[in-house]
């Protein structure tokens, strides 16, 4: 299998990953004979692209479609509707690359550092268990688990044989991160990888993901609903809110410089270690809307202070105002919003 | 609500389209041809060409599934063979006395239970909640029949305090509620109780016991509730998984009391079944398995339904 | 009655994080508690004696468990030469009941272990592939679930006739349900976990996984839940030769022994007991075993 270490053939232009109007929607529950049946939105006609060597960071609120996002680009489910083009070659089309092969260049990392471990393996059982399904002879797997375990920082010889429950959270961790590692692949997904550790492991965990990511050449779509961690580790970031895009941009500028009402209230709602910085009242009120029946025209007007009648009427597309892209009526000159920008003020 | 109850009473159809299917199948299940496996060698040929007819075996087997489905379905269940009555008029005089029997046992098993469950779970002392443990591992464990046998033995044997078997005095038939008829009732009902003591003392048991070391628990302590009102929702809260198990047990009772009533010649559904199945009588297999198992997936529903209604935390709808 | 299948409750298939030091695999560590454990052992020695005895039978010294004697019937127990009495055909009562486990244990073990087989398959099955698959086994099981097992086992043995080969027919097919719908309902759970997926992330076949990571997982509760099955089993295989539907005369079985025995409560009642009380002693243990295995399997306690 090391013969088919990926190489780059696109150049350093070409994306390494380009989704394509994602779609998932979950059928929930159902009338009688099913009739009648609802779905969950869960992600809508998203588009995103991961160059080379970048970490893109993904934000938002719990439930608004995050870790469906990952699934669904290392094709743990099947989206509805979408394309997706891996370095130049499209994903499980006729003249493209196996689901199989995408599997092989894109890795992930996933939340509950127990969960997934299986706990009947030893951890070398584990980490050997790709290379192995992938034809690894027996001998070479275990040099690659050894290898995979120095790199996460543990002791070969103490961790090989040990069992999952005999670790803590962050050595799991750890372990998670070499198992997606094993088939060196280029595209590690990193869903709500460090949200469960506690906070000085998290920052170890990271700064080794850090370290790892220079010294493999890795690209990082990294999800978290911390905002600090995105901001540490991002060069992108993308703010989703109920399945849909709502910001996309360079880090700076999303922090910075943020458009949408929506960001803006997630970032204003940072617990700051400034005491003059600190928000005297809720920026957001209430719980996002229910996916199954989301608002018309833009999903966050329902909460949103600067809402208008255009806002129920109209979706609004992502659209780039320079810096970054916004999907806000406020950021489109002549949607009909009045706080719009003015004409061709949008690309200054 | 009733809309969940409507949804799962649509979601029966099927099964008890398999039902029939396998009910109608016992017939073909019977060694040799099935017209000689209903039919005793020395049957009047009236009484032959008459379950030719009902069954039609000449026809192809899709063809007379529907055709017995047709007639079952008007509630024709065919003849007996060996009393020459109608099935449907057998089974249901037997039925009434199966359910006699069995609500018996299972309010004389539940009472028991729950006391007994709740005791245990709430006993300071290891001595009673071994004990109780003792007794429901006993319940699922003996073999009923023979306990039925054990019970015989000394009650109406060695004793001589109540009547070994039958229903009433002078091979009645017809339950009444009279000093005689409720002696014949004593043994049979504990026979027919033990199981369903046990299992139900064991879950009372467990989730009583799961539901005090919950948290709300020591929050209603802190209140200063007394113990009488903390019982009051410990039990609410214990009720769902205690009524879902009793259902359960109450359906598999009606099972179980096949060899109850062989033991005691009981005149209900077991028994019928039981010499039916002795003079090869297929139409009345056919229709007191048929009755069984509606009544069974109709209580199945009912608890279920019963269990959406006091259970806040299932919502399907 | 009874002779229900008995409610599964679900213990976690994972095992919990515990304090360990030395590095040892979940076996080794059920075992371990196992060890600890006296009613089970006590439960496994009785179920091992019983088991041992009646396989070795022939060369145990006993009397012809098939020789009737007009003139010796129905002595009572502690007679000399006829330990445990005679039956009422004048066989010795210790022979039959020693040669009786044979059949007895044959009949409620055989089933269990082809529903463990065909159910377990087909609920992992179900399990694994979810939608279509798991809906057409489950609704087929569904259909059995509509008849209170004791029900369900009567009618096919009595549709097809008495013999060891229809009532082993009937009883697997009483079981397959039950061990598919547990099987089912842990694997699902299984299925869950964020290792399989990681599992199918790394672009392993189906078989694979389900070798490597779903089997190590679910094994341990359909197996613990096929043990409390053997007690129901032998209750209700011996019920149905109790019947006549089972094994026929003059074979020594448990249950069948009680049938004939019957006519024996008014001149010998504790004799006529006696088969029961096999039954009885065989049941329990195969309930306590199935608790302590229960027990030592669910890491949390």
């Amino acid at each position: 299998m090391d013969t088919m270490i990926p190489v780059d053939r696109g150049g350093p232009a070409q994306p390494l990953l380009l989704a394509t109007g994602l779609r998932k929607h979950f059928p929930v529950g159902g009338g009688i004979l099913g009739r009648g049946r609802k779905v969950v939105r869960a992600v809508d006609d998203l588009t995103l692209s991961v160059a080379k060597g970048e970490t893109l960071g993904v934000v938002g609120e719990s439930g608004c479609g995050k870790s469906t996002v990952a699934r669904l680009l290392i094709r743990l489910i099947k989206p509805d509707r979408g394309t997706m083009v891996l370095d130049g070659d499209p994903v499980d089309e006729p003249h493209g690359i196996t689901v199989n092969e995408l599997r092989r260049q894109v890795q992930m990392v996933f939340q509950d550092s127990y969960a997934s471990l299986n706990p009947r393996l030893t951890i070398g059982e584990t980490l050997a268990f790709a290379p192995k399904a992938h034809g690894l002879p027996a001998a070479e797997a275990r040099e690659r688990v050894r290898d995979l375990l120095s790199k996460v920082g543990l002791d070969p010889n103490n961790y090989a044989e040990r069992y999952p429950h005999e670790l803590s959270g962050g050595q799991r961790q750890r372990v998670n991160i070499a198992r997606a590692l094993a088939l060196r692949p280029r595209l590690v997904i990193l869903d709500e990888a460090v949200s469960a550790l506690d906070k000085s492991v998290e920052a170890q965990v990271l700064n080794m993901l850090v370290d790892l990511k220079s010294e493999l050449g890795l690209t990082y779509v990294f999800i978290s609903h911390d905002l600090n961690v995105v901001q540490y580790l991002s060069d992108r970031v993308l703010v989703m809110y109920l399945g849909k895009i709502v910001e996309l941009g360079p880090v700076e500028a999303i922090y910075g410089n943020p458009q949408h009402p929506y960001t803006r209230a997630l970032l204003s709602a940072r617990p700051s270690m400034d005491p003059r910085k600190r928000t005297k009242e809720a920026p957001i009120q209430g719980d996002p809307p229910n996916p199954i029946d989301p608002p018309s025209g833009c999903r966050f007007r329902t909460r949103c202070p600067f809402a208008e009648d255009v806002c129920a009427r109209a979706e609004p597309a992502l659209s780039d105002t320079g810096h970054q892209s916004v999907a806000c009526h406020m950021s489109i000159a002549g949607s009909g919003h009045s706080k719009a920008v003015r004409g061709g003020a949008a690309a200054a | 609500m009733l809309l969940y109850a409507l949804r799962r009473l649509i979601y029966l159809v099927p099964v008890a389209f398999g039902v029939s299917l396998l009910v109608f199948g016992l017939v073909h299940l019977a060694p040799g041809d099935p017209i000689s496996a209903i039919v005793p060698p020395d049957a009047p040929k009236e009484v032959i060409d008459k379950l030719k007819e009902y069954y039609g075996f000449d026809k192809p087997l899709p063809v007379q599934y529907f055709r017995w489905l047709a007639v079952t379905l008007t509630g024709d269940f065919g003849t007996s063979i060996g009393t020459g009555r109608s099935v449907a008029s057998e089974v249901s005089s037997a039925f009434g006395n199966t359910i006699i029997l069995a609500i018996a046992a299972t309010t004389l098993a539940f009472t028991l239970a729950v006391i007994l469950g709740t005791a245990a779970a709430y006993a300071k002392s290891r001595i009673v909640d071994r004990l109780v443990t003792l007794i429901s591992l006993i319940g699922v464990s003996v073999p009923h029949f023979w306990l039925a046998i054990v019970l015989v033995i000394i009650f109406a044997v060695e004793w001589g305090v109540l009547p070994p078997m039958g229903m009433g005095p002078e091979n009645s038939t017809g339950w009444r509620l009279d000093r005689a008829h409720l002696a014949h009732m004593v043994l049979p009902t504990i026979a027919l109780s033990v199981i369903p003591l046990g299992v139900v003392t064991r879950t009372v048991r467990s989730t009583i016991k799961e539901t005090l070391s919950m948290e709300f628990v020591t929050a209603l302590q802190a209140k200063g509730l007394s113990d009488r009102q903390i019982l009051f929702h410990v039990l609410k809260n214990a009720a769902p998984t205690c009524l879902a198990v009793m259902g359960l047990q109450a359906g598999n009772l009606i099972g179980g009391s096949i060899l109850i009533e062989t033991v005691f010649a009981w005149p209900g559904t077991g028994f019928l079944l039981n010499s039916a199945i002795f003079r090869r009588d297929l139409p009345i297999l056919q229709g007191t398995t048929l009755v069984l198992a509606g009544f069974f997936m109709l209580l199945n529903l009912t608890v279920d339904v019963i269990q959406t209604m006091v259970d806040p935390r299932i919502k399907r709808g | 009655m009874a002779i229900q299948t008995p409610s599964f409750e679900l213990g976690s298939p994972l095992v919990q994080p515990t304090a360990a030091s030395a590095s040892r695999g979940y076996w080794q560590s059920v075992a371990r508690r196992l060890r600890r454990d006296p009613v089970t052992l006590i439960c496994a020695g009785t179920l091992i004696l019983i088991v041992a005895a009646s396989l070795a039978a022939p060369w145990l010294g006993l009397a012809d468990p098939y020789k009737t004697s007009m003139i010796r019937r129905l002595l009572p127990l502690g007679s000399p030469n006829y330990l445990l009495g005679t039956d009422e055909l004048g066989r010795d009562m210790l022979a039959r009941l020693i040669y009786g486990g044979r059949l007895s244990l044959f009949m409620g073990v055989t089933p269990v272990v082809c529903a463990l087989l065909i159910g377990g398959l087909l609920g992992i099955t179900a399990g694994f592939l979810g939608g279509r698959v798991n809906m057409l086994i489950m609704r087929v099981m569904d259909v059995f679930y509509a008849f209170p097992s004791v029900l369900l086992a009567i009618s096919l043995s009595g549709a097809m006739g008495a013999g060891t080969e229809n009532t082993l027919l009937s009883l697997t097919l009483v079981f397959i349900p039950p061990v598919c719908r547990v099987s089912e309902s842990v694997t699902t759970q299984v299925r869950g976990f964020d290792f399989v997926d990681a599992a199918r992330a790394s672009g392993a076949g189906t078989l694979t996984i389900v070798r490597v990571h779903v089997l190590g997982n679910v094994l341990g509760p359909i197996l613990v839940y096929a043990t409390s099955l053997i007690s129901v089993a032998i209750i209700l295989a011996a019920g149905l030769s109790f019947l006549g539907l089972g094994v026929k005369p003059p074979e020594p079985e448990w249950g069948l022994m009680l049938n004939t025995l019957r006519q024996a409560i008014y001149v010998n009642p504790v004799l006529a007991a006696l088969p029961g009380v096999m039954i009885f002693i065989t049941s329990i243990c195969f309930n306590l075993m199935s608790d302590g295995l229960r027990a030592a399997m669910d890491v949390k306690a």
